[in-house]
Order: structure tokens, then C-alpha cells, then sequence
């Protein structure tokens, strides 16, 4: 692949001793949705992390956009998430803030806007993910599809290159559902943005995005377009898009791993 | 072997934990600038810690100044020099029980609601959401609440002494009759300003950095769990309350 905005290679990654991701190598082009898709605990949200550099590899590299993420410093690490919005599970709205400021706050930390820059921006990008007169309504009084479509409107202010979605659509009713998959869509679309998504959800996947990988037992067993893989040949493949019991990967409590906590901040 | 490292490893952990903390001191402090935004958040953290205890301040404080003038002046009658309460309280007041108590009392109204607030900050993945947005939650979420904890305890313990005295005013002259000349008078004379009043106020100033620090620093090394903020305000009580009393031994043994 030409110039791919993500190139992992040989990555390794273990917690304690078990090797949670075993020498993964993926690319991910600009410009495209992509999904990064298996069964619950596999590792796809230890692959966000280490491409947002909240984790380090034990092996392999992770470059976004030609820079080389576990040998920045702190404040290059920082410099370089601008460039990466991130929408975590639920949201993460920060409670205490109105609607406005949630997404406002990237741009007050990062940039000079005056007052009305800001308000003027933020107005943006809240119409731009169907929110109006939102505006100073605290995150506790949203639904679940308006706060996640907040979140999406505060990862998207700064204009980053990458967006980062980890199960964007998890908890929603069906039709939030489409909304958000459809904005996801239009604003990949609008802003030239390249956008990841982790999920175990297969049928949104499916119209989403242009193309999955499929992790399981910590390796990368396959990628392609979503229409290859529902017609994969492989055993594993074929057992994790359809849904099956019976197949070559193990259901057992051994294997899996909830990969959200113990991650280590920086 | 193993066995002994282990041990080994429990017996360092404090060891560990204190530099850990003192780390987290030194990035706090580094990440101070000179911009509107600190100051802002700064004097709204010192309203909601500071401001918001003030009631529970005011009614102990009034509270042990009516205690301390009726044990004093239970003691001082049966030397016939109960005319001394008001010295005697001053002292006590000042140079201990203001500084201490209001520092306690600190710990148990603010310490606990901001180790509660950052560990729920953090469970609930908002601190992440920070650094991943490139904003550095130590200088936006922990150092407010830190300078904001530094610069009210010394004021809620002049509070505290203020109501004590007032206590004792009520009590005393009020309540038992004293003479008021007197008592304002054994008051100012018997108070020096450097030893008791400064030394109160250094002591304040400290018990503040550390009933603070150990507030961020445990709620925001908390366990991104419901039990992990629990855990993290019960330590910070017990903990603060603990180191409070200690540097008030080494302080007083330096400042008399």
C-alpha cells in the first residue's frame, strides 16, 4: 500500500505474561473507514492505545503518520494526539461541563481562538452531527445517541487527521445506531479524516466501513473488504462474521481478557 | 527466594508510594504557568473546597471555643485564676488545635470529595479522554485542586479561630461572667504575634500541601472502579489525618 496513514509492524504486546497482540503487521490507508474487528477481549482496544500511545509495544513498531509513537516524549506524544481524535466507549463526556464546553475544551487548550472563534466553531460542529440548542445542556441530561454524537462532534473539532472510535455504536437503540454510523460516515467523508473503528459488532460493520481486519487469538487471521470476509473461506473467519458456536475459536474464559482496564496512563 | 523478594517488595511499597507521590508533587509544580485559565479554575476550586466548608468550619470552631474556656476555666478556678481563660484558650488555639483541627476537618469534608471526584473522573474514562485529547489532566484537573487546598486551609483555620474565640467570648463572658477588660486583655498581651500566630499559620500552610496532595494523588491514582474510589477516599482520610498529626509533632519541635 501507498503512503498508509498507520503502519504497524510486528507488533508484540503482553501484559504480565500473557502476550495479549502476538506480531501483528497492518496498514491503514488514508482516507478510509476501517474496522478492527474480533471477539470481545482480543486486544482491539490494546491496538488504540498503542496507536494513541497510551501503551507502549514490547516488540514492533506503531507509526502514525510517518512518526514512530513509543519513541516520542511526553510533550511530542501530546503534539502528535492533536492530530487524533478519539471517541471512547460511552463517550467520556466530562461531567461537570456543559455541552459547549465539552467540545470547546480542545480548542481552548490548544489554540488562541477569541470567544467568538470558539463559539462559532463549536456551533459548527454541533450542527454538523444534528445537535441544535444543545448547547448548555449538561451530559447527564442526554440520551445515550446525543452524547455519543457530542463526543463525535468533540473529536472531531480540532480537525484531526485520525479518529479513533472504540465500539461506537454499544448501547444504542437501533436508530441512534444508524444515526451515528450514517454521521460517522459523512463526517469521515467531509473532513477527509481516516477513521478506525474497534468493534465486535459485525452487522453494523458491515455497510460502514471499506475495509476489516479480524483479530483473534492475539494474531491478525484476516483482511479485506467487509464482503470478502463475510465470504471467507477461513474456518475462524467464517465462525466469528456469522456467529457461530462451533468453530475453531475457543469460548473459554482462558482466553479471553478484558482489555479495557489496567491500562497504564501517561 | 521469591519469597523474600516479596517480602521485600511489601516492606518498600511505602518507600515507593512516597516517591511516587513526590513525583507527582514535582509535575504538578512544573506544570504551573502564568495564564487566566489556572487562575480561573484555581479560585473556582477554592470556592467549592474552600467556600463550601466554611459553615462546618464555623460551627466546630465556635464549638471548641466553648470546650476549651469551660474545661480552662474548670481547671484555672480551683488555682483561683480563672481570669487566665482567655491565655489559655489563645494559646491552645493557635499554636495546635486550630491549625489541626480545621486541617482534620479539611481532610474529611474536601479531601474525601476531591479524591472521590478525580477517581470518578477516572472511572468513568474522562482523564483518559483528557490525555487523549492532548490535555494534561495534572495541570488541568489536579494542580487547581492542589493550590486551591494550599490556599484555603490557612483561611478556614483563621476562621476556625476567629469562631473559637468567639466561643470562648460567649462562654466565658457571657456564660460565666468574666470580666470582658480582662479577657481581651490577657488576650492581646499573652499572644505574641511571631511564635503563635505564624507558627500557626505555617503549620496551616502545610497541613494544607498535604491533606491536597495526598487528595489528587490518590484520587488520581485510583482504581478506575467503584470499589478503587472508595478505597481511594478512606485512604485519604485515614492517611492525611495520620501525616497531620505527625508533622505537627516534627513542626511544633522546631517552631517553639
Amino acid at each position: 500500500m501507498k503512503d498508509p496513514i498507520i503502519r504497524i509492524r510486528d507488533l508484540v504486546y503482553r501484559r504480565g505474561t500473557k502476550l495479549i497482540l502476538d506480531g501483528v503487521s497492518l496498514d491503514i490507508k488514508r482516507g478510509s473507514i476501517v474496522a478492527i474487528m474480533g471477539p470481545s477481549g482480543v486486544g482491539k482496544t490494546t491496538i488504540l492505545r498503542l496507536i494513541s500511545g497510551q501503551l507502549h509495544p514490547n516488540r514492533g513498531s506503531v507509526e502514525v503518520n510517518g512518526k514512530l509513537i513509543s519513541s516520542l516524549s511526553r510533550r511530542d506524544l501530546y503534539e502528535c494526539r492533536k492530530e487524533i481524535g478519539v471517541l471512547l466507549q460511552d463517550g467520556a463526556l466530562f461531567t461537570d461541563l456543559t455541552v459547549f464546553e465539552n467540545v470547546a475544551a480542545p480548542l481552548r487548550e490548544h489554540t488562541a481562538l477569541s470567544e467568538s472563534e470558539i463559539r462559532e466553531r463549536v456551533s459548527e460542529k454541533l450542527h454538523s452531527v444534528g445537535l441544535v440548542d444543545t448547547e448548555d445542556l449538561m451530559p447527564h441530561s442526554l440520551s445515550g445517541g446525543m452524547a455519543r454524537r457530542v463526543a463525535l462532534a468533540r473529536a472531531v473539532i480540532m480537525n484531526p487527521k485520525i479518529v479513533l472510535f472504540d465500539e461506537p455504536m454499544t448501547g444504542l437503540d437501533p436508530i441512534a445506531r444508524s444515526t451515528v454510523s450514517r454521521l460517522i460516515r459523512t463526517t469521515n467523508d467531509r473532513l477527509g479524516l481516516t477513521s478506525i473503528i474497534v468493534t465486535h459488532n459485525v452487522e453494523q460493520m458491515r455497510e460502514l466501513v471499506d475495509y476489516c481486519f479480524i483479530l483473534a487469538s492475539a494474531k491478525l487471521i484476516a483482511e479485506g473488504s467487509p464482503q470478502a470476509m463475510m465470504n471467507s473461506q477461513d474456518p475462524a473467519v467464517d465462525q466469528f462474521m456469522n456467529g457461530r458456536v462451533e468453530g475453531p475459536l475457543s469460548f473459554s474464559n482462558k482466553d479471553r481478557q478484558t482489555g479495557q482496564q489496567n491500562a497504564e496512563h501517561s | 527466594m521469591t519469597k523474600d523478594r516479596s517480602k521485600r517488595r511489601k516492606l518498600l511499597a511505602p518507600v515507593a508510594e512516597t516517591g511516587k507521590c513526590g513525583v507527582f508533587l514535582m509535575r504538578m509544580l512544573g506544570s504551573i504557568r502564568l495564564e487566566s485559565e489556572l487562575l480561573i479554575s484555581t479560585l473556582q476550586q477554592t470556592y467549592l473546597i474552600g467556600a463550601r466548608s466554611l459553615v462546618i468550619i464555623m460551627i466546630c470552631g465556635f464549638f471548641v471555643g466553648m470546650v476549651l474556656s469551660l474545661q480552662s476555666i474548670n481547671a484555672l478556678q480551683q488555682f483561683g485564676a480563672s481570669d487566665q481563660v482567655s491565655l489559655l484558650v489563645g494559646k491552645s488555639l493557635f499554636r495546635e488545635l486550630g491549625p489541626v483541627l480545621t486541617a482534620l476537618l479539611f481532610a474529611g469534608r474536601a479531601g474525601t470529595s476531591v479524591a472521590a471526584e478525580i477517581g470518578l473522573m477516572k472511572a468513568t474514562s474522562q482523564i483518559e479522554a483528557m490525555q487523549l485529547m492532548a490535555i494534561d489532566p495534572v495541570k488541568r484537573i489536579a494542580l487547581p485542586r492542589f493550590l486551591a487546598g494550599l490556599i484555603s486551609l490557612p483561611l478556614l483555620t483563621a476562621m476556625f479561630n476567629a469562631f473559637a474565640i468567639l466561643g470562648a467570648v460567649v462562654f466565658s463572658i457571657g456564660v460565666m461572667g468574666l470580666d470582658p477588660g480582662i479577657f481581651w486583655s490577657k488576650l492581646q498581651s499573652g499572644i505574641s504575634f511571631g511564635k503563635d500566630f505564624v507558627g500557626g499559620v505555617w503549620k496551616s500552610v502545610v497541613f494544607g500541601g498535604i491533606v491536597s496532595l495526598i487528595a489528587v494523588y490518590f484520587g488520581y491514582y485510583a482504581k478506575p472502579t467503584g470499589e478503587g474510589v472508595g478505597t481511594a477516599t478512606t485512604r485519604t482520610v485515614v492517611l492525611s489525618s495520620v501525616l497531620v498529626l505527625i508533622f505537627d509533632f516534627i513542626m511544633t519541635s522546631f517552631l517553639i
